[in-house]
């Protein structure tokens, strides 16, 4: 009998000694490379000046035009995580790492080549591939986290995710080092600058790919002992995905993640234009960018803190707290405002941000105890959906919001005042949905 | 198992596969710390 493939999921099966700690670095290697989503905007300007260089040219692609690689890229992670999810459970992390490192990469090459002949629909046909990769990458260490740390569930996916967060603090010096190395009289380097990116991120995701393991099937770490009853709103038994998707608490937790989300990725879509007008003249754009920079770096570490809070916390309190706090804290920013304290503007956005990168890392977890273990992946893969709708509409409603303040002679500084008590708003929502977060019926459990 | 007996990764894995995966992480954030530093001056 010919031995299993090296991507095959019984070649993963750690040996006994295995140390799981391992693991998480290789769950790391994959999320912050795939992170790089965040910081795309860093090539917006340069490249709407492909053909012109210096200024736009005509036949140079528009920034309403280049913006839809972003979008394209994360309306594929959502599809991409909900139709490979089962796939994924089934083939093991390891091929899908492999997979997602591959359409990783060969999204930055096709798109290079898009920019390099000036043929949009091949930039877009990158950014799909890229999307892919952004999915599968993004659900594939998951289960596997999870099941080898039982005992730390949350602690364990907010490792991988905090990744992710970490990835755009990366990609955008990244991005700008290599675009400013291969500049020419002629080129902005874009080109040059997303192959360059496309063979680092993938051979740094080859390490992921290499060292990940799957615990044995017996496997319990030492010291812990598994609950032997169900309890509250923390499982032993297991649910499919298809069947997770016909239960009302699947989508009272795709609100949860939808609403957190929403007020979140809004504000960050609209961070910098936002401090400068509400403190105008005080904040220049350096700074502000300075503020972007800012709260990324409490979006990062939220992600770890949060989710390892979970473990001790449970999940639904968690969810509480970010609601509730998140709800009081843009309640006070207009009047942080009005008082002029930057300093305290600046920390409650970074409290704010933290439960925002906390809403993400503590979702599998709080699938696992709803949902069990046995497709959590594929189950956390259906409710990224969630965040696809929340990327289009939390910066839409932003700007939206804002530009009728504007419109109907709201001085700028007073413009974001009703854009973060509707925020608020979302967040109360998000309460409501995640108090009415029960365990699910017994019927649904798998039998046997 | 006793012909296979378990063995442990050692230390050195540990700390090599660490440090190449956050390694990034904290180049990242120096990069980003430098540029936040901006809004305190």
């Amino acid at each position: 009998m010919p031995e299993p493939s090296f991507l095959a999921r019984e070649r993963t099966v750690a040996e006994p000694g295995y140390n799981r700690w391992l693991v998480p670095p290789a769950a790391l290697a994959v999320h912050l490379c795939i992170g790089q989503a965040y910081s795309l905007s860093v090539f917006s300007l340069p490249m709407s000046r492909l053909l012109g260089v210096t200024d736009p040219a005509p036949g140079d692609w528009p920034m309403t035009t280049t913006v839809w690689m972003f979008n394209l890229a994360f309306a594929a992670l959502g599809a991409s995580a909900f139709i490979w999810g089962k796939w994924l459970e089934r083939v093991g992390p390891r091929r899908a790492m492999f997979v997602a490192a591959l359409c990783f990469a060969s999204g930055f090459f096709i798109a290079a080549a898009g920019i390099s002949l000036h043929r949009l629909p091949l930039l877009y046909a990158g950014f799909v591939v890229y999307g892919v990769g952004l999915g599968l990458g993004y659900i594939s260490p998951v289960s596997t986290l999870i099941k080898w740390f039982p005992d730390r569930p949350g602690m364990a996916t907010g490792m991988a995710i905090m990744g992710f967060g970490g990835g755009a603090l990366i990609g955008a010096p990244l991005a700008q080092n290599l675009m400013d190395h291969f500049k020419t009289a002629s080129s902005v380097g874009v080109a040059p600058t997303f192959v360059t990116m496309g063979i680092l991120y993938f051979l740094f995701m080859t390490f992921g790919v290499v060292t990940v393991r799957v615990p044995p099937p017996d496997y319990c770490p030492e010291r812990y002992s598994p609950p032997t009853s169900t309890e509250k709103l923390v499982t032993t038994a297991n649910v499919t995905a298809d069947e997770a998707i016909k239960t009302r608490q699947f989508w009272l937790l795709w609100a949860v993640l939808c609403l957190n989300v929403t007020a979140g990725i809004g504000v960050l879509s609209q961070a910098s234009p936002m401090i400068q007008e509400m403190f105008q003249g005080r904040v220049n754009a350096g700074a502000a960018a300075g503020f972007v920079g800012f709260i990324s770096i409490f979006n990062l570490l939220g992600r770890f803190f949060w989710s390892s809070v979970s473990d001790y916390l449970g999940r639904k309190a968690t969810y509480t707290v970010y609601f509730a706090l998140g709800t009081a804290l843009y309640c006070l920013v207009p009047t942080l405002g009005r008082l002029g304290s930057i300093t305290f503007f600046v920390g409650a956005f970074g409290i704010i941000f933290t439960m925002y990168g906390g809403g993400f890392a503590t979702i599998p977890a709080y699938l696992r105890d709803i949902f069990g273990v046995l497709q959590v992946g594929a189950i956390h893969g259906r409710l990224l959906t969630a965040w696809s709708v929340a990327a289009i509409v939390g910066p839409t409603l932003l700007t939206y919001l804002r530009q009728y303040q504007v419109a109907h002679g709201v001085a700028k500084t007073e413009a974001y005042t009703a854009t973060m008590y509707i925020m608020a708003g979302l967040l109360v929502v998000g309460l409501v949905c995640n108090t009415l977060v029960t365990a699910v019926d017994e019927r649904r459990h798998v039998k046997g | 198992m006793a012909e296979n007996p378990p063995k442990k990764s050692s230390i050195a894995a540990l700390v090599f596969a660490w440090a190449f995966a956050l390694s990034p992480l904290l180049w990242g954030v120096f990069q980003t710390l430098k540029k936040a530093a901006a809004l305190f001056r």
